[in-house]
């Protein structure tokens, strides 16, 4: 059964069902040794399911998980060598803080003396910033505070596997970011992978070498943060991770020129020539560039902007494209003078490079 | 108009209060303040009370040393027999069983209370009795079993009668118990023997101290069982206090007693509290 694996998680055709109802299906996919792996999707995709497979909180009904290669059909949570930080944290209310950090300590056998025991808590404590809070009672901890006590109760046992259920949801954005920075900082330290399970694909994006897009129980595509930015493997990918904007279009001339619905024709540069037939084309918001009319330029498309969007560093504006819809826009501050900046009202061309459109055969 | 929504808001609070005090004034507060007066009083010659200062009926008390020694024995162990049996029971019914059917089973811990606790007390005398459970012994060899009018017998009628009490604060207890901190338990490496001692067992405690002081408290004026299970043999604080006022008619002594009685339990509920509080972690401890 053991194997010298170089995957510290992989799952084989894993399927979980709770009755009548199949929760996930068809799983397969590996975390190698050190990853940052994001399981990415919406509410009720299976991802948190995936995890709690991991945990041993829950049991595949088909296929199996591997440990580092490890089958771990059977084994019940306690003995896993993974660790979990849960989604509210999950601390224990008549335990302090050190105490809570400990916990997993003394669970072990044979058992630590107490001085290896409490100088790891502190250790772990140090980690994540807690040095002087030991002794606090958990309720005395801000949310934050707390976040970082089940960081570190999770991290004291040295776990092959971290296992993060949306750890930072309930913090707010400013927070959210630094605990992002310090994720990925303990991760490098301790060198340990870490399986982070959420909704927000900002968050998956910046944290993780690995992202693994679910929905509806399945795994749609697993690749590196750029490639699932940059190459969807679908339609929904496109939407659910980053903006997009869609466009109705037909496959022509043997894949070789994209007719939009209000007939503006794109030649296409796609390597693999895409099927002929109806289509829907995916084009990011940043890769379109507005042009005033009348400047000059090779703008395909033109409009009138509905709205405007300030965000501090880009504009995002909403543009009504002549025959075509809504559009979004997004300019970088940086590459868009004070003058450039175009108000609700004005016409406006659209340009944008025939490679960054991603055509799905409908 | 600040100060006549004050003024309102006031009365609204003495109406709804006003009832409950005026009860607990005149049922509680007053007769309270009435055997305080009589305990240090003396018995007239017929019988009654008769006005005086004397700590004599104080000074009396060993004489019931034996209810005294009875009630604080057999209330505690009777609330931890309880306790023993009502854990399992509520750690079942809030954990292990099946949601569809909790409220059904819950429902049949309470049902027995629909029933006069009288009745069911005198059931238990005819199965303890000669006729009862000794005689089906005595079939199979096993001759002069005494069951009725002992220590044991006692016991048996408190747990039975008690035992929904304890069971429910346990229950609620147990039954807001966050299960991912079960999860959580697990998740760091404890069996489920570790993780029962080490997290629900310490925040069930609440309910637990609930149910002990709850039933102790309740134990050590009951009346009722010791006179119909323990016979003249095993006899309570509460049944001398009945000898005392009804049959001698000693009032002063009577009242001495009761009175040691509730400080006793006051002095029990207090350090009850106390380690519920502590080991809660939390101020907020229901008393269901």
């Amino acid at each position: 059964m053991t194997s010298a694996s170089t995957n510290d998680i992989e799952f084989r055709s894993v399927a979980k069902r709770y009755g009548s109802v199949t929760a996930v299906s068809d799983i397969n996919f590996a975390v190698p040794k050190g990853a940052f792996m994001a399981l990415l999707g919406p509410s009720g995709c299976g991802k948190t399911t995936c995890l709690r497979m991991i945990g041993g909180f829950e049991q595949p009904s088909e296929g199996t998980v591997y440990i580092s290669g490890e089958a771990m059909n059977g084994v019940a949570a306690y003995r896993r060598p993974v660790n979990m930080v849960f989604q509210h944290y999950a601390l224990f209310p008549h335990l302090d803080v050190e105490q809570n950090v400990s916990y997993g300590l003394k669970q072990m056998r044979p058992r630590r003396a107490p001085a290896e025991i409490s100088r790891r808590a502190q250790e772990a404590l140090d980690m994540v910033r807690l040095g002087g809070f030991g002794k606090r009672r958990i309720h005395e901890m801000s949310g934050g505070q707390q976040q970082r006590v089940a960081l570190a109760r999770a991290i004291v046992n040295k776990p092959k596997v971290l296992l993060l259920d949306e750890p930072l949801a309930a913090l707010d954005k400013k927070l959210r970011t630094a605990m992002q920075i310090e994720l990925q900082t303990l991760q490098r330290e301790l060198g340990i992978t870490f399986v982070l399970v959420t909704h927000d694909q900002e968050e998956a994006l910046s944290m993780s070498d690995f992202v693994c897009v679910m929905n509806a129980g399945r795994i749609i595509q697993v690749g590196p943060p750029q490639d699932i930015y940059d190459r969807p493997a679908s339609l929904f990918v496109a939407d659910f991770v980053g903006k997009t904007n869609r466009i109705a279009a037909t496959v022509d001339d043997g894949g070789t020129t994209i007719v939009f619905a209000d007939g503006t024709r794109v030649a296409s540069t796609a390597t693999a020539k895409p099927r002929a037939g109806s289509a829907t084309v995916a084009l990011r918001p940043e890769a379109i560039s507005l042009k005033r009319n009348g400047a000059a330029g090779t703008a395909t498309l033109s409009g009138t902007v509905t709205h405007r969007i300030f965000l501090g560093s880009s504009v995002e504006y909403s543009v009504d494209v002549d025959g075509l819809g809504d559009f979004l826009v997004t300019a970088d501050r940086r590459t868009i003078g004070d003058s450039d900046l175009v108000e609700p009202g004005d016409r406006v061309g659209l340009a944008f490079d025939p490679n960054a459109l991603h055509i799905f055969p409908a | 108009m600040p100060v006549a929504t004050n003024t309102k808001r006031n009365l609204v609070t003495a109406a709804l209060v006003a009832p409950a005090a005026a009860w607990l004034m005149i049922f509680l507060v007053l007769p309270f303040i009435a055997m305080l007066v009589f305990a240090f009083g003396e018995r007239a010659p017929e019988g009654g009370y008769q006005a005086a200062f004397t700590f004599a009926q104080f000074a009396r008390l060993p004489t019931r040393a034996a209810a005294f020694w009875n009630t604080m024995v057999l209330a505690p162990v009777g609330a931890l027999l309880c306790l023993l049996v009502a854990y399992p029971v509520a750690y079942y019914l809030a954990v292990k069983a099946d949601p569809r059917y909790r409220l059904i089973l819950v429902s049949l811990v309470v049902v027995p209370f629909w029933t006069s606790l009288l009745v069911r007390t005198y059931a238990w005398m005819y199965i303890l009795g000669s006729r009862g459970i000794p005689n089906l012994l005595s079939m199979i060899g096993l001759e002069d079993v005494r069951l009725l009018n002992t220590p044991c017998a006692v016991l048996l009628g408190i747990v039975y009668g008690y035992l929904p009490l304890m069971i429910m604060p346990i229950y609620v207890s147990l039954e807001k118990l966050d299960r991912r901190l079960l999860e959580a338990s697990a998740d760091l490496g404890a069996k489920p023997v570790s993780t029962f001692f080490g997290v629900t067992l310490p925040l069930s405690l609440p309910g637990v101290m609930t149910g002990v002081a709850l039933v102790t408290i309740l134990l050590l004026g009951e009346y009722l069982i010791p006179q119909l299970l323990g016979g003249g043999k095993v006899f309570f604080i509460g049944n001398a206090l009945v000898d005392l006022f009804l049959q001698s008619r000693n009032w002063p002594f009577g009242s001495a007693i009761a009175v040691t009685l509730v400080a006793v339990v006051v002095v029990i509920l207090m350090v009850a509290m106390r380690i519920a509080f502590r080991v809660a972690g939390t101020r907020q401890v229901d008393l269901v």
